[in-house]
């Protein structure tokens, strides 16, 4: 309408044509700041290229975070397609023999701290069922691998873990059969396999039911994990969005010089970010589509990746695409208020304008009354992820904001110091928005890496059990479900004279129970039977003296209840019951009545085990029914690779043995994933920020090349600038990470108290400490040399 | 060939940069509390000549000697250590530190040779007085007019009691009167405390202050009076 | 620089002895060439003549030389309007050392050396102007300074016909 007017009103000599308003000038300066950035000079294009990559490296990292649910759900689905199909008719239903049908066992076994899942496979007829991936069912001696064990078998380092899968590799598992390039499986063909020694029959593969609900607390972890490592990211595209902004303010002064108002060198600015910011998505896209063809070769921490898992939500990545240069249009503007440029030079208002501490202390403080007034979140209901998160996001953005403000109040009681110190002081005193832009990167990085390891450790006790198994007495413990004639005897002499092996205790245990018809509503009394040589029957209980033939009643301790209990079924003269329940005819025992009463000892497990215990001599271990072999063996730890020697002994013998090692605490390997997931992304997100601050050193450094050289010219050492490069990184660093620390711990103890658990340890933001340390002095020692460079007297020269 | 009683002399320095020659055979000689004016038109080599003269740049060939001392032959460490404590520097633009107030830029020099913050401010405001501008100490140069930031550069040249200043177009950048003004104060101060001042200047109302002038001309020099 | 106008103008703040004029004029403008008392009385009995100043009062006993002069009513008009009409500006076409420079040129000698020759001429006026300059006052200041920035208008005439020399050369030779 407006433009219409004008060209309506009679000629009242106007000053000149009348421009375009409203969103037409929006748009119109918008282009001509495009056409700026894509046609500015080398100098243009540098702050461009700047920002872009910058923007590039957030954009692809965005996207990543953004194919993690179909990630997750990728390698979920083929992980329940190799599971065994669920056979209909409840729980204890058992499959049918069949012509497809296979009868299998797990053989997991792990190798140098790798886990390697793999199974014992008999086919029962002719057609037996594949596991996806599989193109030729094995046959005995044979086995089919993954790709990434049939290279670590192939390789000097698998050497020892040869020795235990000494099957012929006939062929390899596609990649549908895998969850991660990294996966090491193995199906081996067996011809002795039965039910009877472990073997358990399945009809098919394919678990079609819903995969395992995440535990709330998880959810929790894992909410935090995407703030924590987001957070950081987008400050990290809304600083590279202010590359290069001092030099094209005074681009824009020129600019006024000719005749543009103030609101459309603004609009120029915002159109330069904004093109830089799409050329970042361009560079994003690029970098993810190039990286992800890589990403099935690179292994870190254990995880790998399916390139063709790595497909980002179509939400997610629209949000993006959407967010990015919006964010940089709105970034710039904002920037822009705080500098006016005159069409003589630039003005920066930064220094009248105090930051207030009001509002920036607002948003933590709401975070945290949110993360308050949440609630108990207990261990069992559905968890509402919104507030967890909206709270997190309040206390760790509202730290970033408070840092500023910290950063400028800090800086302006500093005073004094030697040189460096002083230099770096003013520097910081005269501007120090860059540097706290950067640093409030690390800041939101470091207060939830801490608050995540708080949680972590409190949260431990869930995932982490603590076993009360005692390593000193013995370092493994095995258990095999195929208890031949002299299995145990067998088993404990293979494993004495397996190198590095100290101490074996080696026994068989089975259930017995007390003879005779009893109604439904009473429990049979039940207790086990341990049969061993009287060296293991030693470590199990408190007993005196003892000969082949010998038997035993163990009671508890200090549990008369209990004793009273195993009294029940171990009558002493009278039979007990061997086997019933297992189907088939029960074997009959009698409990010698001269058998003494002795009290347990607690096993190098961390358990106590009472019942009945008899010598080999008084039962024969191998006519047992449904009898396990258990081993507990001591090593010599400083022996090398003895874990691996147990291992292989312990898969000649059985190759479906399973061998765990005792440790005080053991680990819940999802809880374990989650972890590693964000150690990566803590790496990713520091380097990020040692990107962002590199980039605005090397800005500052050539921005005063000339007043470098003077300062050369006049005697200025080396060192007092490279020391004052070091401190003016430094003094924000450390503030920063002051703030992350305390926002860290309390945001840590908010949601600690949420869960309902107690602070466990108060110190974990240490190595956190040694992270930040690390980033200033690669900081300083990348921006170094540049610093040398431009300390030549050839910035003296006028041009 | 050095002339008698000279504190800082140079003998047919060579220089190119690159291709481009920018000294080709220079000589020059100072004495204690002399003010030469090195003159010439642009480009004729007379900022890389004070360079090679200040230790700031080695000349590819020539001797240069500074109190009996060869200054090819030392390191760079020994050089800066000269250039803090004997010498004293005038730019024409862009020199003071723009985060540090006047006095701590004057003090800067004192305390890059070591000596205590205090003691160094002090000595620096009694040149910020000397050169009037005692007024403008606790600014920062972003807040100062050029003649002041300019006045201040100077003082802070004087402050740490060198032997030689070295004033590469000290007034380019400012009006005659302003000019006139930090020229008279620089060379009173100077012969005041038998500074020698080496000028480098291509107006010559600026080099009538001097004592002498040497003509650079196509990085050779002429000195015109020894010659005569 | 008309002397007339110059007592006539100093006169005009009051009337004065002749010798207080020499007095007054040497002291303001002639600190390199004093008057003589005789261009004291020669100008005035000229300015008398032409009525543009007259007698205010003769000392008792004294010669001619003790007469008081005032300025008139036409004196003022005079000064004024020598005040407001602009001095004509010097062309500086014909210049003693262009014809030198050219002169060396054709008969073979250095007009280099020449040109350095008054060079250093020049340069040492101008620190001996620039010495003065530094203990004079302010009145000292800027006649110096007039002086300087003429002098200076010269050097680089200088520099710049040092820069030109051999297409002079190849002009004048040919």
């Amino acid at each position: 309408m407006t433009l219409l007017d004008q060209k309506k009103a009679p000629a009242a000599t106007p000053p000149g044509p009348p421009g375009p308003t409203g969103f037409a000038a929006w748009l119109r300066d918008l282009a001509l700041g495009i056409r700026f950035a894509a046609g500015g000079g080398r100098e243009g294009w540098i702050r461009t290229a700047l920002t872009a990559v910058g923007v590039g490296l957030g954009v692809a990292l965005l996207v990543t975070a953004a194919s993690a649910p179909h990630l997750l759900e990728e390698r979920s689905a083929r992980s329940q397609a190799r599971a065994e199909s669920a056979v209909p008719g409840g729980p204890d239903a058992r499959a049918a023999k069949t012509d497809t049908s296979v009868l299998r066992v797990n053989a997991e076994t792990e190798y140098r701290g790798r886990t390697i899942d793999g199974w014992l496979m008999r086919a029962d007829g002719t057609r037996p069922a594949l596991p996806p991936g599989v193109a030729r069912f094995p046959a005995a001696d044979e086995m089919v691998v993954s790709p990434a064990l049939k290279e670590l078998l192939d390789s000097s380092e698998g050497a020892l873990l040869r020795e235990r899968l000494p099957n012929r590799i006939t062929g390899t598992i596609a990649d549908s059969g895998l969850v991660s390039p990294g996966d090491l499986v193995y199906y081996a063909g067996s011809d002795t396999l039965t039910p009877d020694n472990g073997g358990h029959r399945i009809a098919g593969y394919g678990d079609p039911s819903e995969g395992e609900e995440m535990p709330p607390v998880l959810i929790v972890l894992i909410i935090m994990i995407c703030v924590v490592l987001l957070v950081p990211v987008a400050i990290f595209i809304v600083t590279a969005v202010r590359f290069g902004g001092d030099r094209r303010d005074r681009r824009l002064a020129a600019l006024r010089l000719v005749g543009t108002d103030i609101r459309m060198t603004r609009r120029i600015a915002a159109g330069e970010a904004l093109f830089g910011a799409l050329l970042g998505l361009l560079i994003g896209a690029v970098l993810f589509l190039v990286g992800r063809q890589f990403v099935g070769h690179i292994e870190m921490w254990n995880v790998s990746v399916f390139p063709s898992d790595l497909v980002p939500d179509l939400r997610l990545t629209a949000l993006v695409v959407v967010a990015v240069p919006l964010t940089a249009v709105v970034v710039t503007l904002a920037a822009m208020r705080s500098v006016v440029i005159e069409p003589l030079g630039v003005v920066r208002g930064g220094r009248n304008r105090r930051r207030r501490v009001w509002w920036r202390l607002l948003m933590p403080a709401a975070g945290l009354a949110v993360l308050g007034l949440t609630g108990r979140v207990d261990e069992y209901s559905p968890v509402n992820p919104y507030p967890i998160a909206g709270g997190a996001v309040l206390v760790l953005v509202g730290l970033a904001l408070l840092l500023p403000w910290l950063i400028e109040a800090c800086v302006n009681r500093l005073n004094g110091g030697p040189v460096p110190w002083q230099l770096a002081i003013r520097r910081l005193q005269l501007s120090s928005g860059a540097a706290s832009r950067a640093v409030s990167g690390i800041t939101v990085a470091v207060a939830g890496a801490v608050a995540l390891q708080m949680l972590f450790a409190a949260v431990g006790d869930e995932f982490t059990r603590m076993t009360g198994q005692d390593p000193s007495r013995a370092q493994f413990y095995t258990f095999s479900e195929k208890v031949d004639p002299g299995a145990a005897n067998r088993t404990i002499e293979q494993f004495k004279a397996t190198k590095g092996v100290k101490r074996v205790i080696g026994k068989v245990e089975v259930y017995v129970t007390r003879p005779g018809k009893f109604s439904g509503d009473d429990v049979r009394p039940t207790t086990s039977l341990i049969v061993g040589d009287c060296g293991t029957l030693r470590e199990l209980a408190q007993i005196d003296s003892c000969k082949d033939g010998d038997t035993f009643v163990v009671h508890p301790r200090n549990d008369k209840e209990m004793s009273n209990w195993v009294d029940q079924t171990a009558r002493k003269g009278k039979e007990v019951e061997i086997g019933a329940g297992l189907g088939g005819k029960p074997m009959r025992w009698t409990l010698p009545a001269d058998s003494p009463t002795v009290t347990v000892r607690r096993d190098p497990m961390g358990e106590d085990s009472w019942g009945i215990m008899a010598t080999t001599g008084a039962i024969d271990p191998t006519t047992l029914p449904g009898a396990m072999t258990q081993s507990q063996i001591r090593v010599d730890q400083s022996v090398p690779d003895v874990a691996e020697y147990v291992r292989n002994t312990a898969a000649r013998i059985d190759p479906a043995m399973r061998v765990s090692s005792l440790t005080s605490v053991a680990r819940d390997e999802k809880y374990a994933s989650v972890q590693r997931g964000l150690q990566v992304g803590a790496t990713l997100t520091l380097l990020l920020i040692a990107a962002a601050m590199l980039v605005s050193q090397l800005e500052q450094l050539r921005e005063r090349k000339r007043l470098l050289s003077v300062l050369v010219a006049f005697g200025t050492r080396r060192s007092t600038l490279g020391w004052s490069v070091l401190w003016q990184t430094a003094v924000p660093v450390v503030i920063g990470l002051v703030v992350a620390i305390a926002g860290g711990l309390g945001l840590g103890a908010a949601l600690i108290a949420m869960l309902d658990k107690e602070v466990t340890d108060w110190w974990l933001f240490l190595p956190m400490t040694g992270a930040g340390a690390a980033l200033i002095l690669l900081v300083t020692l990348v921006s170094l040399p540049s610093l040398w460079r431009m300390m030549r007297p050839e910035g003296l020269r006028t041009e | 060939m050095i002339p008698v009683g000279s504190l800082l002399s140079a003998d047919s320095l060579h220089k190119a940069y690159g291709q481009t020659p920018a000294l080709d055979g220079a000589s020059f000689s100072i004495h204690p509390g002399e003010v030469v004016a090195v003159m010439g038109p642009s480009g004729s080599g007379k900022s890389t000549l004070l360079h090679c003269l200040a230790g700031i740049v080695t000349p590819d060939r020539g001797t240069i000697t500074y109190a009996g001392r060869e200054l090819s032959a030392m390191s760079d460490a020994e050089r800066s250590a000269l250039r803090r404590t004997e010498f004293g520097f005038v730019f024409q633009f862009g020199q003071l530190v723009p985060e540090l107030t006047c006095v701590e830029n004057v003090a800067l020099p004192l305390r890059l040779a070591g000596a205590k913050r205090k003691e160094a401010e002090r000595t620096a405001r009694h040149w910020l007085e000397r050169l009037e501008v005692d007024d403008v100490a606790a600014k920062r140069p972003g807040e100062v007019s050029g003649g002041q930031g300019q006045r201040v550069a100077v003082a802070r040249s004087l402050a740490g009691s060198p032997k030689v200043i070295f004033a590469d177009e000290p007034t380019g950048a400012l009006d005659s009167l302003n000019g006139e003004r930090v020229m008279q104060l620089l060379t009173e101060a100077a012969r005041s405390t038998n500074v020698a001042v080496v000028l480098v200047t291509h107006e010559a109302r600026v080099a009538a202050y001097s004592d002498r002038d040497v003509t650079v001309r196509d990085g050779r020099t002429r000195d015109l009076e020894h010659a005569v | 620089m008309s002397i007339g106008h110059t007592l006539l103008g100093l006169l005009e703040s009051g009337p004065r002895h002749g010798y207080d004029l020499k007095r007054e004029f040497d002291e303001k403008f002639g600190h390199d060439r004093p008057l003589h008392y005789g261009q004291v009385y020669s100008t005035m009995s000229r300015l008398l003549k032409n009525g543009l100043v007259e007698v205010d009062g003769i000392e008792s006993g004294g010669g001619p030389e003790r007469k008081r002069y005032a300025i008139t009513e036409a004196g003022i008009t005079d000064v004024g309007a020598w005040l407001a009409q602009p001095e004509k500006p010097e062309p500086y076409l014909q210049s003693t050392l262009y014809t030198k420079v050219v002169l060396a040129l054709l008969t073979g000698r250095s007009a280099e050396t020449l040109l350095d020759t008054q060079r250093t001429e020049h340069l040492r006026l101008m620190r001996i102007l620039t010495d003065r300059k530094r203990t004079g006052d302010l009145a000292d200041q800027l006649i110096c300074d007039h002086a300087l920035f003429h002098l200076e208008a010269d050097l680089r005439w200088l520099e710049l016909t040092a820069a030109r020399l051999d297409r002079l050369a190849a002009e004048v030779g040919a």
